[in-house]
């Protein structure tokens, strides 16, 4: 029996980064308790190409749970499988990433189980003595962090932002089990569902879990100069982002949209251009692990809180740090 | 159609002190607001209600200041509002919080669409809203940025996910949740105000609710506070001046070997 659980993504079958980024979150619990990890895949068709990677990030062992029915994300659905393989099983510990789905389906879950869940955790650990996962996250917009603990419910549920932890890297050493759980028909909720996708082609991002961010503000003065934020971006390999006053002012997409009423972001690096720092917009920013502003006024919050500020105008600034990446990225001049 | 909208009173935006013994939000003497992505929520509602007629109920569980986020959504637009208040529902986590007002959606009866805001800004969780779908039983869609149609008891709406958009199709009743881009939250109108201001909002409590007690409040909610920090705000980091050409170029420099040093590029 495996105690620690992770709910592995995948979408159209490829599993999602992020699935072995909780899975090394779950192994350091899996150790710390003396037990098994095992990652829960639903989908359609999901090769076993899939599953052995999650063995090799950590799992020991890997539910695999498969059904057309089952292809996209309905989160009735996933809720009822989940509450059949829980009550099988009997985990102890269920990580989940703090996605569009996982933080749909873990809520939904959680309430179908009676079980505690902490969302957008940084931290988890194991309390010395009881056993009980410490689930540690930010709240009222990053201000402060509180650690939580379900003393009394199992499981104990938790999700974790995408880029939040690091994966382990693929061990082909390891070895695991793949359980094949059979889809019943009453696992299908069947009222809601998928019509389709629409993609945005020409303005599409996932600032969540992207590495990079490189962010525009109202300091760029007009729409057509996020062409140079973007170009900076595609040299860092990262994604652009924006303030909100940005997306209010039509430059670009909400989805780029970073803050309180936008997107909580964890990059291994954020740049933020003309953004003053506002305290809604910080808080979608302060669990990034490397901030630099570029901003021309010295008193601008945004370089309070970086690690790295140049107090300069953008219009120079940002094309000086093009020339530096285009030599490094062999491109020219 | 009927329409409910659980809203949510909360700290005017980040102003906000924890109790550090018992890790709550310490709510005296601070200002209070709609939570501004609920507001949202309400002009979704009220939008709907204009194309398709019907009402708009404001649901909000909180003390009994609470009235004065009620009333503001009346003062939108709304029909009407009832308040969730007791002692005893005092620190509730988000499981016994999504209890207790699916059990108030329950008391005002028969609905087609519960509409919430994505998220609150205190809490920060966005646990409610499908936590509410899960305890009535209903199918749940989040970050709503579009409704194409409502027709024949079905409702087709665009979800904003990581690669794109995705497409449901959900039966009547359900519970979205919506984000800011679905639609620009209108003003209160003076006669809006003028009602609100007239309108007796009706509390609903442990008097006349139909409750388990054992999932109430602090006992009855399963996640525990156990500690507080506040984290250091600033990260002492470097800051350059790039005042001019020459101090650009050094500016960026060292810029550069500060990301290399971090193993950046
Ligand atoms: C309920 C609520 C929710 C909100 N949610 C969000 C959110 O999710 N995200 C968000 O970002 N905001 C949010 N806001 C808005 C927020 O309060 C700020 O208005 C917004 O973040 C400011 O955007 P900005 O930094 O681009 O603009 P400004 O604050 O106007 O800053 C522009 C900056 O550009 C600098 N600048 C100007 N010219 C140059 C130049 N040539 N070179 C370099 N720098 C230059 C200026 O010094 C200034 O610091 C929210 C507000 C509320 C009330």
């Amino acid at each position: 029996m495996s105690f620690v659980w992770t709910i592995a993504e995948q979408h159209d079958g490829k599993l999602r980064d992020v699935s072995f980024e909780l899975l090394a979150r779950g192994r350091k619990l899996a150790d710390k308790l003396g037990t098994k990890l095992a990652s829960v895949l639903i989908g359609d068709k999901v090769g076993e190409q899939a599953m052995e990677e999650l063995i090799r990030r950590g799992a020991d062992e890997v539910y695999s749970i498969q059904d057309p029915r089952l292809a996209n994300f309905v989160c009735e659905s996933y809720a009822r499988v989940l509450t059949r393989v829980i009550k099988t099983y009997q985990p102890s510990i269920i990580l989940a990433a703090a996605t569009s789905s996982g933080r749909t389906l873990m809520p939904y879950l959680a309430i179908k189980v009676t079980a505690g869940l902490t969302a957008d955790c940084t931290e988890l650990d194991i309390e010395e003595g009881t056993g009980n996962l410490l689930q540690t996250r930010p709240a009222i917009g990053g201000n402060i962090m509180a650690t939580i603990k379900t003393p009394d419910h199992r499981p104990q549920m938790a999700t974790v932002r995408p880029k939040s932890s690091r994966p382990l890297p693929a061990d082909a050493s390891r070895s695991g089990k793949i359980i094949a759980v059979p889809v019943t028909d009453d696992m299908i909720d069947g009222r809601a569902t998928v019509v389709g996708y629409r993609k945005d082609a020409t303005d599409f991002v996932n600032v969540e879990e992207a590495d990079i961010v490189v962010a525009g503000g109202k300091g760029l003065k007009k729409g057509d100069n996020f062409t140079m934020i973007r170009t900076l971006a595609d040299s860092f390999g990262g994604v652009v982002g924006a303030s909100r006053e940005a997306v209010d002012r039509g430059w670009i997409g909400y989805p780029h949209q970073i803050g309180l009423s936008g997107k909580t972001i964890s990059p291994k690096l954020y740049i933020g251009v003309g953004i003053s720092g506002s305290i809604q917009h910080l808080a979608g920013i302060k669990t990034s692990e490397i901030i630099v502003s570029v901003n021309s006024d010295p008193d601008a919050s945004l370089h309070k809180v970086a690690d790295f500020g140049i107090v300069g105008d953008a219009f120079q600034v940002v094309p000086e740090i093009q020339r530096r990446m285009d030599r490094r990225n062999g491109g020219a001049k | 159609m009927k329409i409910i909208v659980p809203i949510k009173q909360v700290p005017e935006t980040s102003n906000v002190k924890m109790d550090p013994e018992t890790g709550t939000v310490i709510r005296a003497g601070v200002e209070t607001v709609v939570n501004p992505l609920d507001l949202y929520a309400l002009e979704t509602a009220l939008r709907l209600k204009e194309q398709h007629g019907g009402t708009v109920t404001a649901l909000s569980m909180g003390p009994p200041q609470a009235v004065k986020a009620l009333k503001e959504a009346v003062a939108m637009g709304c029909d009407d509002a009832v308040l969730v208040s007791d002692r005893k529902f005092g620190g509730s986590d988000t499981w016994a919080t999504s209890y207790t007002l699916a059990q108030a959606v329950k008391k005002i009866g028969d609905y087609d669409l519960i509409i919430a805001g994505e998220r609150a800004t205190d809490g920060d969780t966005a646990q409610v809203g499908p936590g509410i779908a899960s305890w009535l039983d209903i199918p749940v869609a989040t970050y709503v940025a579009r409704i194409e149609t409502v027709k024949d008891k079905h409702i087709v709406l665009e979800r904003l996910v990581e690669d794109g958009y995705q497409i449901l199709s959900l039966p009547l009743p359900c519970l979205m949740t919506v984000v800011k881009e679905i639609a620009a939250p209108r003003l209160p109108t003076l006669g809006g105000k003028i009602r609100a201001r007239e309108l007796t909002i009706p509390v609903f409590s442990t008097e006349n609710m139909e409750l388990e007690p054992a999932a109430l409040g602090l006992k009855g909610s399963p996640t525990k506070v156990v500690k507080i920090d506040t984290p250091k705000v600033t990260r002492g980091g470097k800051v350059v001046r790039a005042g001019d050409d020459e101090a650009v170029v050094s500016a960026v420099d060292e810029l550069m070997s500060f990301l290399e040093a971090k193993g950046i590029v």
